[in-house]
C-alpha cells in the first residue's frame, strides 16, 4: 500500500460522491434487465439468497453475537443468567491474565517464523522441481503429504517425537536420563520452537505448492528473453522469475497471515498450551468449551483475535480492491 | 481443561480423547456460541416401563459393567433402562447444556462442588425420598458428599477411589525403606531414594491435573479439611499465608519429583514406577492400570499421605467418588427414583466392581470379600477417614481450576521461585470468577 487507503479512486459508472472527477469515462450500462426471464430471476435469487443467509446466520449474526457476548458474563446456563459487565472482561485480560500477552507474542513469533523459514524454503523447493529434475513428482508429493494430514495427526506425531522419555530424540541424544532431561514438550524456553518445526514442516509442504503453481504461470518467453541478454540463473530468478511471482506471493502472505492465526489444531493436540505456548486460540477454547463457560470472557479474547484478523485483512482488502478497480 | 480430570478411573486412551477434544473444539469454535442444546436428551416419550439414562461410560469395561447393573434392574423391576452413552469427554464438556436442553431422565455425574453447582442451578431433582430408602447403606462422609448446598440429597454414589502415595513392595524391601508417616520421614525417604539413584516422586503433569493432586494432599495435611473446603470455594484468600506454606512444603519436595514433568503424561510417570525406577507416586488407584503385568500389580502397595500438621494428622482422604443424579424434569420420575434407589444399594454396587478392580464400593454394605489387596486396603482408608475431598477440579468452579489453576500449578512445577506472584495472580483471577455468577 502506498497511498492513504481512505481515499480510494472510484470509477464507477456513476460520479462518485466527493471531489468529481473532471471527466467520467462513457460508460453506459447495458440492460441486461430484459434478458432475464422470471424463471432465471427465481434461480438467480435463490443461488444468491441461499448463501447469503446461510453466510449472514453462521458468519455475521455469530460474529456480532461473540461481540456482544464479550461486555457480559455468561456461564451459559439459561439467557436470563447474562450480565452486562462493560469493558472488565478486557481489563481483566489486559491486566491480570497471566497467559494473554504471551498468548499474542506466540501468534506473532508463529507468523514471523512461518513467513521467514519454511516459505523460503517452499520457495526453494518449488523453484527447484520446476526445472523438471527427475522423480520430481515424487518429491513433490513426499513434501506435499504433511499439508494433506490433519494437523491433529501432525501433533500427535511429533509429540511422539518429542516425548520426554521415549521420543525420538531424546532416545537419540541420551536426553531421557535424570539430570539431562530436555523437556521439548514442556519447557517454556524450547515447546514453541518444537511446536513451530512441526508447524514449519507442513508449512514448507503448502507453500512449495503454490509456488509451483505460480512458477508454472511464468512465461517461459521471458526466461528465453533473460538468457539470451546473459543473465544467470540466479539474475533470471532475482530479476524475471520472482517480480512475476507477484500474485502468488500475496497469497502465501495471506495464507501464511491465516495459519499464524488460527494456530490451534497442532499445538492443542501436543500441549493444551501450557506455558510456553499459549495462543489466543487455545485461551478462547479453554474459557468457553467445556464446563468452565467462561463465554463472556472467553468472547472477549475472540474479540481480540477478530480485531488483530482485521487489522490485517483490511489493508489487504483494501489494495485488492484498488488493483482491481484500475485493471 | 477438563478434559483428563481423575474424573473417573475410567480414562486409558488420553491422547485419543485429546484428540477428538480438540476437533470438538474446532468444530465448535467454527460455530460459536454454543447451539448445543440440541444434542442432549433421547426425546422418549413418557413410558411408565422405560427410563432414560444418560451415561459418561464409554469405554468397553465400565459401559459392559453398568449394562450388567441395568440388565439387574430390568429383571428386577420390569422398568427397562434406556441409556444413552457418550463420550466420557464430551460429555463433561456438554454437561451444561445438556442439562438445560431435554436430558434423560437420569444421568452419571461426579459428587462435590460438581454437582452442587448443577443442583443449585436448579438442573436436578433433589431425589430425599430416594435416601430415605437407601441411607442406611452408606457411611457418614458419603451422606455429606450426596447433598447439595441446601441440604437436600441430589446424588446416589456409585464408587470411589482414593488418591495415595504408590510405591513397590519389592522396592522398599530391597532397599529397606519403611513407609514414611511423617512429613520429616517422607522428606528423609526423598533423600535416601536420591542417593540410591532412584527418582524419589515420579511426576506428570502435561495433563495439567495431576499437581492439583499433589497440591490438595499437602494443603489439607498442613491446614486440614475445613481450610480445603473455604479454599476452593473461593473464600479463603490464595495469598493467604497458610497457602504459602503449601507452597513452601511443596517447595520442599519438588527437587525429587522426576523432571521434566510438565511435558509427561501420568502414564509415562507411571511407567517409570512400573520399571522400578521411581520409588513412589502421589495418585489415585487408577495408577493400578498401568500395570499390566499381573505380578507388577501385586507388587504394587499404597501409603496415606504423611501427616505434616499433627492437629489434622492423616484425617483426610481425597476419594473422588462418582454416581447418578436426577435430571431437572425426568419424564418417568417414579421409574427413575426406583432405578435410583436400585443404583444405592450395595447389590448394584458388586456388578460395577466385579469389573473394575480399581475402585471401590461407596456403600459400607458391599460384600468386601472379594477385594483384591490393595482394594481392601483403598476401603479400611476411606471408611476410616473423617473427612473426604473430591479433588481440586471437582470440589471448585471448573472454570476456575481449568482456566487459572492448571496453569499456574504447571508454572509453579517449572517454577517454584514465582511462588508469589504465582499466588498473587491466582488470587486476582480467583476474585473476578468468584464474583461471577
Amino acid at each position: 500500500m502506498t497511498a492513504t487507503p481512505a481515499k480510494v479512486p472510484e470509477t464507477a459508472d456513476e460520479p462518485a460522491p466527493g471531489p468529481a472527477p473532471t471527466s467520467t469515462p462513457a460508460k453506459v450500462p447495458h440492460g441486461h434487465k430484459r434478458l432475464l426471464t422470471r424463471r432465471d430471476r427465481l434461480t438467480l435469487g435463490l443461488m444468491a439468497g441461499v448463501p447469503t443467509i446461510l453466510h449472514v446466520a453462521l458468519v455475521w449474526l455469530t460474529a456480532l453475537a461473540s461481540i456482544a457476548l464479550a461486555f457480559t458474563t455468561w456461564n451459559g446456563i439459561g439467557f436470563d443468567s447474562i450480565q452486562w459487565v462493560g469493558l472488565q472482561n478486557f481489563r481483566e485480560l489486559f491486566t491480570s491474565n497471566p497467559q494473554f500477552w504471551p498468548a499474542v507474542e506466540h501468534n506473532v513469533v508463529w507468523f514471523v517464523v512461518l513467513i521467514l523459514l519454511p516459505t523460503p524454503f517452499g520457495l526453494f523447493l518449488a523453484v527447484q522441481l520446476d526445472k523438471r529434475i527427475r522423480f520430481s513428482r515424487v518429491y513433490q508429493t513426499a513434501f506435499f503429504l504433511p499439508v494433506v494430514v490433519s494437523m491433529a495427526v501432525i501433533g500427535f506425531v511429533w509429540q511422539l517425537v518429542y516425548n520426554p522419555d521415549t521420543g525420538l530424540i531424546n532416545s537419540l541424544i541420551g536426553a531421557n536420563k535424570p539430570g539431562h532431561y530436555i523437556d521439548w514438550i514442556g519447557d517454556p524456553d524450547l515447546n514453541l520452537w518444537a511446536i513451530l518445526v512441526a508447524a514449519s514442516w507442513r508449512h514448507a509442504g503448502y507453500m512449495m505448492i503454490l509456488y509451483l503453481a505460480g512458477l508454472k504461470g511464468v512465461d517461459p518467453a521471458l526466461r528465453e528473453a533473460s538468457a539470451l541478454d546473459g543473465a544467470g540463473e540466479w539474475q533470471t530468478f532475482k530479476n524475471v522469475v520472482f517480480p512475476t511471482l507477484r500474485p502468488t506471493n500475496t497469497v502465501v502472505l495471506v495464507v501464511t497471515i491465516i495459519e499464524a492465526l488460527r494456530a490451534f489444531d497442532l499445538v492443542f493436540v501436543f500441549n493444551k498450551g501450557a506455558q510456553g505456548t499459549e495462543l489466543l486460540s487455545i485461551l478462547v477454547t479453554n474459557n468457553i468449551i467445556g464446563e468452565s463457560s467462561r463465554i463472556g470472557y472467553g468472547s472477549a479474547i475472540a474479540v481480540v483475535l477478530l480485531v488483530i484478523s482485521l487489522a490485517v485483512i483490511i489493508p489487504y482488502l483494501i489494495a485488492t480492491f484498488r488493483k482491481e478497480r484500475r485493471a | 481443561m477438563h478434559d483428563l480430570s481423575p474424573s473417573g478411573p475410567s480414562f486409558s486412551a488420553p491422547s485419543r480423547r485429546t484428540l477428538l477434544r480438540g476437533i470438538g473444539g474446532a468444530t465448535l469454535l467454527g460455530a460459536g456460541i454454543p447451539l448445543l442444546s440440541a444434542c442432549g436428551g433421547s426425546g422418549t416419550a413418557a413410558d411408565p416401563k422405560t427410563v432414560s439414562l444418560g451415561s459418561n461410560s464409554s469405554d468397553a469395561v465400565p459401559k459392559k459393567a453398568f449394562a450388567e447393573i441395568y440388565a439387574a434392574f430390568t429383571k428386577k423391576s420390569g422398568v427397562k433402562v434406556d441409556v444413552n452413552t457418550k463420550d466420557h469427554n464430551t460429555f463433561q464438556e456438554q454437561i451444561n447444556s445438556y442439562l438445560q436442553g431435554t436430558p434423560d431422565d437420569v444421568f452419571t455425574w461426579f459428587a462435590g462442588y460438581r454437582m452442587q453447582f448443577f443442583a443449585s442451578k436448579k438442573l436436578a431433582t433433589p431425589i430425599d425420598d430416594v435416601w430415605q430408602k437407601i441411607g442406611g447403606n452408606f457411611p457418614e462422609a458419603m451422606k455429606k458428599l450426596s447433598k447439595g448446598e441446601d441440604g437436600k440429597y441430589y446424588f446416589v454414589p456409585l464408587y470411589t477411589y482414593p488418591w495415595a502415595v504408590f510405591y513397590r513392595k519389592s522396592v522398599f524391601a530391597q532397599h529397606g525403606y519403611e513407609v514414611p508417616t511423617t512429613w520429616d520421614a517422607f522428606v528423609a525417604l526423598c533423600k535416601r531414594m536420591q542417593k540410591d539413584g532412584l527418582v524419589p516422586i515420579a511426576f506428570g503433569d502435561k495433563d495439567a491435573w495431576p499437581a492439583m493432586g499433589t497440591f490438595d494432599q499437602i494443603n489439607f495435611r498442613t491446614n486440614g479439611y475445613d481450610f480445603h473446603v473455604e479454599l476452593m470455594a473461593g473464600k479463603a484468600s490464595w495469598t493467604d499465608a497458610k497457602v504459602r506454606k503449601v507452597f513452601d512444603h511443596w517447595t520442599e519436595i519438588l527437587p525429587f519429583h522426576q523432571e521434566g514433568a510438565v511435558g509427561r503424561t501420568w502414564q509415562d510417570a507411571a511407567q517409570t514406577l512400573v520399571a522400578k525406577k521411581a520409588g513412589m507416586y502421589v495418585l489415585g488407584t487408577f495408577v493400578g492400570q498401568q500395570f499390566t503385568n499381573k505380578a507388577d500389580l501385586d507388587d504394587l502397595d499404597f501409603f496415606a499421605f504423611p501427616e505434616i500438621d499433627p492437629a489434622f494428622g492423616q484425617d483426610t482422604v481425597e476419594a473422588p467418588t462418582d454416581g447418578f443424579m436426577l435430571s431437572k424434569a425426568p419424564k418417568n420420575k417414579a421409574g427413575a427414583v426406583e432405578l435410583l434407589e436400585y443404583l444405592g444399594t450395595p447389590e448394584a454396587e458388586q456388578i460395577y466392581l466385579k469389573s473394575d478392580p480399581n475402585v471401590v464400593a461407596a456403600s459400607t454394605k458391599a460384600d468386601t470379600s472379594s477385594y483384591t489387596p490393595l482394594q481392601k486396603k483403598a476401603y479400611e482408608m476411606i471408611s476410616g477417614a473423617k473427612s473426604l475431598t473430591q479433588f481440586m477440579d471437582r470440589d471448585s468452579r471448573p472454570d476456575f481450576t481449568s482456566t487459572v489453576m492448571q496453569p499456574a500449578l504447571q508454572n509453579f512445577v517449572r517454577n517454584p521461585k514465582n511462588v508469589d506472584s504465582i499466588l498473587s495472580s491466582i488470587e486476582r483471577q480467583k476474585k473476578t470468577i468468584f464474583a461471577s455468577g
